[in-house]
């Protein structure tokens, strides 16, 4: 067994498609046709046969107070792994990203917290191996 | 409003108020990542929030909405009192 995808829950796939794609960087993988919907996923360009993340519609009427209430707190839905926390920060906050964590030391990693547009907020993380390498 | 001193009474709420002074204006998940991870406070959720309860009865923090997300800023004002009651003879 191994994981081959994982997903989000995002309000409108299309806007979520040109959000991970335009501003993340990450690239389509799959689109079919299903319903009223797609199967959307994306992967790294860094690992284009690695994990896809599924753009998941988030019609199910439990979704929206579960989401709205992840947000309020501060609350991930995902965690995405990245080289240079601060640099990656500030390449997509120029983009017009809204961070609710700016990137902060918490011991073994850097990470921070920002709103994907699609009711989701999202963890960046940098490991301190990645840390070391760039001399920080 | 709670007791200033009750409120500091208790590690958790002293290192909530230290990482607030570190970086003001956070939302919980942040203070909960900083305690688990800073200060080894394996605190729920749920306990964590009580604390920052706590705190804001006490007027040491307030709380601030801004859109869909919840910001917890510090709020010295109270400590002023103290500071006043047995340290101003001094100068």
């Amino acid at each position: 067994m191994r994981i081959k995808t994982t997903s989000v829950l995002v309000d409108d796939q299309d806007k979520a498609l040109k959000f991970y794609t335009d501003v993340l960087g990450f690239q389509k993988k799959t689109e079919i046709p299903l319903g009223e919907h797609r199967w959307l996923t994306v992967t790294s360009p860094e690992e284009p046969d690695g994990v896809e993340l599924l753009l998941e519609p988030d019609d199910h009427p439990a979704a929206k107070p579960f989401k709205e209430a992840l947000v309020a707190d501060g609350i991930p839905f995902a965690s995405f792994a990245v080289e240079d926390i601060w640099g990656e920060f500030a390449r997509i906050r120029e983009l017009g990203v809204r961070f609710t964590q700016e990137p902060a030391d918490m011991g073994m990693v850097k990470t921070a917290v920002f709103d994907d547009t699609c009711g989701n907020l999202i963890q960046i993380v940098q490991l301190r191996e990645a840390a070391k390498a760039q001399g920080s | 409003m709670g007791d200033v001193f009750k409120a500091l009474a208790d590690p958790t709420r002293r290192a909530i108020l230290d990482e607030l002074v570190a970086r003001d204006g956070q939302t919980l998940f942040e203070i909960c990542s900083r305690l688990g991870t800073k200060h080894r406070m394996g605190s729920t959720r749920q306990a964590i929030s009580q604390h920052l309860d706590v705190l804001e009865d006490a007027g040491l923090i307030t709380t601030r909405r801004d859109g869909r997300y919840k910001f917890h800023y510090i709020n010295p004002k109270p400590l002023r009192g103290i500071v006043n009651r047995w340290l101003m003879k001094e100068a």
